[in-house]
């Protein structure tokens, strides 16, 4: 299909082929993601959905199958640094100031020492932390050097946003604040983003579609789309969202249940 | 409660320091005076004290102390000793640093062949520990009469013998510092496309700092004895550790000459020791302090 931001066909991946510990983390997995969604890949642990989001950057290579981004092969995506990343841990580095870890993928895309401050200072605007630039990560809280992570992720404006668990070491205050932030900046930027959570709410508050993982071998077991419109703080509360959330935890029973 | 009186870090330190010799000199005349009193039994005992407290094996400390301010000949000249010890350091010092930076250099350079080569690790880490246990005793005269026969001054020889001492702990925390990135800091990298040496100068060098300067403060400290040792086991006709072979052959006419001149080593040591904690504060930078 052609303008697909990631379209995932027949993917299988195998752990430590022909060794004794030989292990099938996900198998005949097919999904097409249009530019501009947000989607959720949820499931046990163990159902490969951290697997399955590393295989679309091209941190890892699939057995068979094959994985396409904007039309290119992953690997080619990832030279072309098509997409930003952010992990549970925001992975800032401790020697470089907060702004210096935004302007990391700019340095090394060669960006001048001026082009770079200015789109760090747009990036702490977006991310409001404007005052923080000149702090050390260890200087800011969890919450905070989590943002930091999203604005190094956006600050090359990439079409591909891929996060795995990014809230998932914050408090479920931060947390909710964080899951608001993210959804303004998604609107804001546009980008299309690949969320891997295990957490329901999560899921069904930020998605467009809800892709639920089985284990052993993972797999896709199906999708709930999510109908909810534009959120704000007031979604938590809609009935609408409640529904949502069931539905995505029946889902989630079912895979359970081995149905 | 009482307010802690304020006084200013390098005023601290130089008490500190103080404090500390006081205790040392404290507890060497209190073990002295102990021993003198039981005839070199430790008190209520038959059971002999480890070192007798006679003037010969413990000369009093404040002739130790007064040995680094009286005269000493050397060659023509007459100087205080402490003059006199500082002049063989600079010797000593000169072999030292040449031979720290020969040593960090191969250091560094293995821990990144290391690194790049999961072969190279464990074909080479192995042979990394055995070399310390070679007994530098043996090595010295073996690398100077290579470097004799090759026309190389003394001084590049002990230099040599430094950095055999100080490649060690170079290498090997500098390779653990080298592979301390978590697996996701080395995704990141991978994510931007960055090549693998992109990712040594950008994650994995920074990185290594921390787990390198501690070892470069053991390295320092080793250079100097590395130049010591081989100062003696070549018969160098100056340095520290020319100073020190000669008072331990007159040892039994003036024992607090060759306590001075360990006292001398101690400081030269210390020295390095210092001067490699400034170039860290320098490098490392401050990082901030944790969030409250």
């Amino acid at each position: 299909m052609n303008g697909a931001a990631v379209e995932v066909m027949g993917v299988e991946k195998v752990f430590g082929r022909g060794s004794e510990e030989e292990v099938t983390a996900l198998s005949g997995v097919d999904l097409t993601i249009a530019p501009g969604e947000f989607v959720t890949l949820i499931g046990p642990s163990g159902c490969g959905k951290s697997t399955f989001l590393r295989l679309i950057g091209n941190l890892l290579e699939p057995t068979a199958g094959s994985v396409e981004v904007f039309g290119k092969s992953a690997h080619q995506a990832r030279m072309d640094q098509d997409y930003g990343m952010v992990f549970q841990h925001a992975g800032l580095f401790d020697w470089r100031r907060v702004a210096a870890n935004i302007e990391l993928p700019l340095e090394l895309r060669g960006w001048s020492k001026a082009d770079r401050s200015d789109r760090s200072k747009e990036m702490l605007d977006l991310v409001k932390l404007p005052d923080f630039g000149g702090h050390y990560p260890r200087q800011l809280s969890g919450g905070m050097q989590q943002r930091v992570a999203i604005a190094r992720a956006l600050s090359f404006e990439p079409r591909l946003l891929l996060m795995d668990e990014p809230f998932g070491a914050l408090d479920e205050m931060t947390r909710e604040h964080m899951q608001g932030e993210l959804l303004r900046i998604w609107h804001e930027t546009g980008t299309t983003v690949v969320f891997v959570t295990h957490s329901i709410s999560e899921s069904a508050f930020l998605s467009n579609r809800v892709v639920v993982l089985s284990p052993r071998p993972g797999r896709i077991h199906s999708i709930v789309e999510i109908g909810l419109g534009e959120r704000s703080e007031d979604t938590r509360e809609d009935p609408r969202f409640f529904e949502a959330s069931t539905e995505v935890r029946e889902a989630l029973r079912a895979v359970e249940d081995g149905s | 409660m009482p307010q802690s009186v304020h006084v200013s870090k390098p005023l601290r330190m130089v008490l500190t320091t103080l404090v500390a010799i006081g205790l040392v000199v404290l507890l060497w005349e209190g073990y002295k005076w102990v021993g003198q009193q039981t005839g070199d039994q430790i008190p209520g005992t038959d059971i002999d004290l480890l070192v007798t407290t006679d003037d010969l094996t413990m000369p009093h400390a404040k002739d130790i102390l007064g040995e680094l301010v009286s005269d000493i000949r050397d060659g023509r000249n007459t100087l205080p000793m402490s003059l006199y010890l500082l002049k063989k350091a600079w010797f000593t010092l000169q072999e030292a640093a040449i031979g720290f930076f020969l040593g960090l250099v191969v250091g560094l350079t293995l821990a990144v062949l290391m690194l790049r080569w999961r072969v190279v690790e464990r074909g080479l880490l192995p042979w990394i520990n055995v070399s310390q246990t070679i007994p530098l005793i043996a090595l010295a005269p073996i690398i100077v009469t290579w470097g004799r026969l090759n026309d190389m001054p003394d001084l590049f020889s002990i230099s040599l013998i430094a950095a055999y001492l100080t490649f060690f702990p170079v290498a090997v925390s500098a390779l653990r510092g080298l592979q301390s990135p978590d697996a996701a800091d080395v995704e990141l990298m991978r994510s931007y496309a960055a090549s693998w040496r992109t990712t040594l100068f950008k994650l994995r060098l920074p990185a290594a700092r921390a787990y390198l300067f501690p070892a470069l403060k053991i390295a320092a400290t080793l250079s100097v004895v590395g130049a010591i040792v081989g100062e003696i086991s070549i018969g160098t006709k100056t340095g520290l550790g020319r100073a020190i072979l000669e008072f331990a052959q007159r040892y039994a006419v003036f024992p607090e000459r060759l306590y001075a001149s360990v006292i001398g080593a101690a400081f030269l040591g210390l020295s390095v020791f210092g001067l490699i904690t400034l170039v860290e504060r320098m490098f490392v930078g401050r990082t901030g302090e944790a969030a409250t």
